[in-house]
């Protein structure tokens, strides 16, 4: 598909034609596979089940930007998470099953359902593999995930880039000493999923989610490819990556929708990406660098997040601890007809604060400046446990300073405060 | 834990000491001593535990700690013991496993995995003096106990409990200690330590820690059952429980390699 389809009845009889019939179905077959795998588990070896109820709040002490949105001040949800875990006695085979859920008093985009892992690991002496439904991390850096590619955002859970949708994959790790190399063969592709258009948060123009467009024919169904090599040479842990397949990112088609409004269409490409990622631990400080260079969307870019996280121990003659973080965030990609990102030229400064008290309590400020139009993006995460099965936690995110033509524009008046009480069984 | 040079100087000195009537100094005996506890506690291999951790304040409000402890003991010079851990209560933090790879001189290589983030984390290891998970025990408190990371000296010997005592001062001489001297016992019989007298950077009493229930494994080595560290200074205290040890297991290299720690269960 070229980047120049714009007449919305082709987008959307062409977008039609691919979804429907073909929704996931590598995903379900994954996940009903792992499930067999559990339900006919031998009763040799080990169960071990943990789950979580996570009631929160939030509240958003402005009206919203756009009329179609609900004015929404307080707003509550819930969310459900568990953990079932069968291992083999020898411990070489494990099987898991992770389903998440989250339901939302006011945004039914965001209330969700996802499963997370359900996936068949098995360990070897010097290889392991995994099929099935898994979440893969990659990457050093705090305040972007760039070389992070194997998961789709959740980003109706939140826009940060945290939370990941469950993949399907194939992967195989090969373990020498000091160098792993992985390989992952991910068919069936998880869109990215989007709040509804009344909803806070969604930023300025709706997006239409259930009519995705794809550049490869197969759609959903085009198998992904990646392989990682990560080597540690005494301080330096290098990672090196290859990524071949439908860009987790979509880019957007501007459209109208039947009542003449404006909509956004995701359409999904091809790319491929290479990325770094580097660290050198020394006692204090941790350098930190990530870069990608990717094709697929417009010219050949290259982006890179780098900086340190240099930790003062017990300061001021206390047990509290006290990380000063800096990162510059660069992102060369061209302005129009791709995935957009806030990222182009920003520095990221933050504070992390470990109390090493009882209760784990710790806290994060971080402000994320964009240097040509100066936004900035204003946070605070904090949390502490209640006991011996409780945590609640506090997040906070303020956008300030906003030009018009900023891409955190449409979330200008959508700070909010989020309040989170935890119960882990 | 390879000390064998001091060890050598150790035992060149006493044949030496033991010919002609020259005094051993109290810093030729405190080293000789604490020598002696590490030589007969070199070849044990790798052990399995389960610890209970029970953290109470002066207001006799308590919250416990389990987790699983694997530690491989690396007899190479400049290198300490590799130990994993891994939490099981509180919930909050259950899976969640630290991986230490201690070195005498040079700084320790510790990663920590994240079970949400599915991320394993390389992380400074500076935080010696820190407390470990928010107990009275400070990093430096559980590490392996090199030879090389103190300087000593023989106290005087006296009566601990039911057993005869040693009784030497040791100075740590790694860097970020949070302590100034260590006052240890150690029983004359068997070279376990029985206690420790911590003195903080300003040189006050901070913490004392006492070792019992101690058991004989391999027909060799001892291991105390529980250990309880009080603070003077905060009137807050932790013990420790230790329940079903086992000794060389199997564990090899791969049970401690960083790239395997997001398997770690």
């Amino acid at each position: 598909m070229s980047r120049s389809v714009s007449t919305p009845p082709t987008v959307t009889r062409w977008a039609l034609s691919l979804s429907g019939k073909t929704f996931g179905r590598e995903y379900f077959s994954f996940a009903a596979l792992a499930i067999l795998f559990l339900a006919t588990a031998a009763t040799a070896g080990e169960f071990d089940i943990d789950a979580s109820v996570a009631p929160e709040l939030r509240l958003f002490p402005s009206s919203p930007a756009f009329t179609d949105q609900d004015d929404t001040t307080l707003s509550p949800s819930i969310a459900f998470e568990a953990e079932i875990v069968y291992e083999t006695d020898s411990g070489d085979d494990r099987l898991t099953f992770a389903p998440f859920a989250r339901l939302d008093a006011d945004d039914n985009g965001r209330s969700h359902a996802d499963i997370r892992t359900a996936s068949w690991l098995h360990i070897s002496d010097d290889w392991d593999a995994v099929v099935g439904i898994d979440k893969v991390f990659w990457g050093v850096t705090e305040s972007r995930h760039l070389v992070d590619i194997i998961n789709q955002d959740d980003a109706v859970e939140d826009i940060d880039g945290e939370d990941k949708l469950g993949q399907p994959m194939i992967n195989g790790n090969l373990l020498f000493d000091d160098t792993t190399v992985s390989m992952f063969i991910l068919p069936g592709f998880r869109e990215r999923k989007f709040r509804e258009d009344s909803a806070r948060l969604r930023g300025a123009t709706p997006v239409d989610d259930n009519n995705p467009l794809f550049e490869s024919g197969a759609g959903r169904r085009h198998i992904d490819l990646a392989a990682r090599v990560r080597h540690t040479i005494g301080d330096w842990d290098i990672g090196l990556s290859q990524f071949h397949g439908t860009s987790r990112e979509p880019s957007f088609i501007a459209s109208t929708d039947e009542n003449g409004n404006k909509v956004l269409f995701p359409s999904y490409e091809q790319i491929d990406q290479t990325g770094l990622d580097l660290q050198l631990t020394t006692e204090t400080t941790l350098w930190k660098l990530e870069a990608i260079t990717r094709s697929g969307h417009g010219d050949r870019f290259v982006a890179a997040v780098g900086g340190f996280e240099h930790t003062l121990f017990g300061i001021f003659d206390t047990n509290i601890d006290l990380g000063l973080l800096a990162e510059y965030l660069y992102d060369g990609r061209d302005e129009q007809g791709v995935p957009g990102t806030f990222a182009d030229d920003d520095i990221f400064v933050g504070a992390r604060i470990v109390l090493n008290d009882e209760p784990d309590t710790q806290a994060l400020v971080g402000a994320l400046v964009d240097r040509r139009s100066q936004a900035t993006l204003l946070t605070l995460e904090a949390e502490r446990r209640l006991g011996s099965d409780w945590k609640v936690e506090l997040e906070s995110r303020f956008f300030v300073n906003a030009p018009s033509d900023d891409p955190t524009a449409g979330f200008r008046r959508d700070d909010a405060i989020t309040l989170r009480l935890t119960r882990f069984f | 834990m390879k000390t064998s040079s001091r060890i050598l100087a150790a035992a060149v000195a006493s044949v030496l000491l033991a010919g002609p009537a020259i005094a051993e100094t109290p810093e030729e005996k405190g080293l000789a001593i604490a020598a002696e506890i590490d030589r007969r506690d070199l070849g044990w291999g790798d052990s399995a535990v389960q610890l209970k951790m029970l953290l109470s304040n002066r207001h006799g409000e308590t919250s416990a700690r389990e987790l699983r402890m694997k530690v491989q003991e690396v007899q190479d010079t400049g290198l300490g013991d590799r130990s994993l851990i891994v939490f099981d209560v509180p919930r909050d933090v259950e899976g969640t496993a630290f991986l230490s790879h201690t070195k005498v001189a040079e700084p320790d290589d510790q990663w920590l995995f994240l079970p949400a983030l599915k991320r394993v984390k390389r992380i400074s290891s500076a935080n010696k003096s820190g407390p470990f998970v928010g107990s009275e025990f400070a990093y430096e408190d559980l590490l392996s106990q090199e030879v090389e990371k103190y300087e000593y000296k023989w106290l005087q010997d006296e009566t601990c409990g039911d057993l005869e005592c040693f009784v030497i001062d040791r100075y740590p001489v790694y860097e970020n200690s949070g302590y100034t001297k260590q006052v240890v016992w150690v029983d004359k019989e068997e070279y376990r330590i029985i206690r420790i007298d911590f003195y903080d950077r300003k040189d006050s009493l901070l913490k004392t820690l006492v070792f019992s229930d101690y058991e004989q494994y391999l027909g060799t080595y001892w291991r105390a059952g529980t250990l309880q560290m009080d603070n003077h200074q905060t009137g807050k205290s932790t013990t420790m429980e230790f329940a079903d040890y086992e000794f060389q297991v199997g564990l090899n290299d791969a049970d401690f390699a960083s790239n395997r720690l997001k398997r770690a269960r």
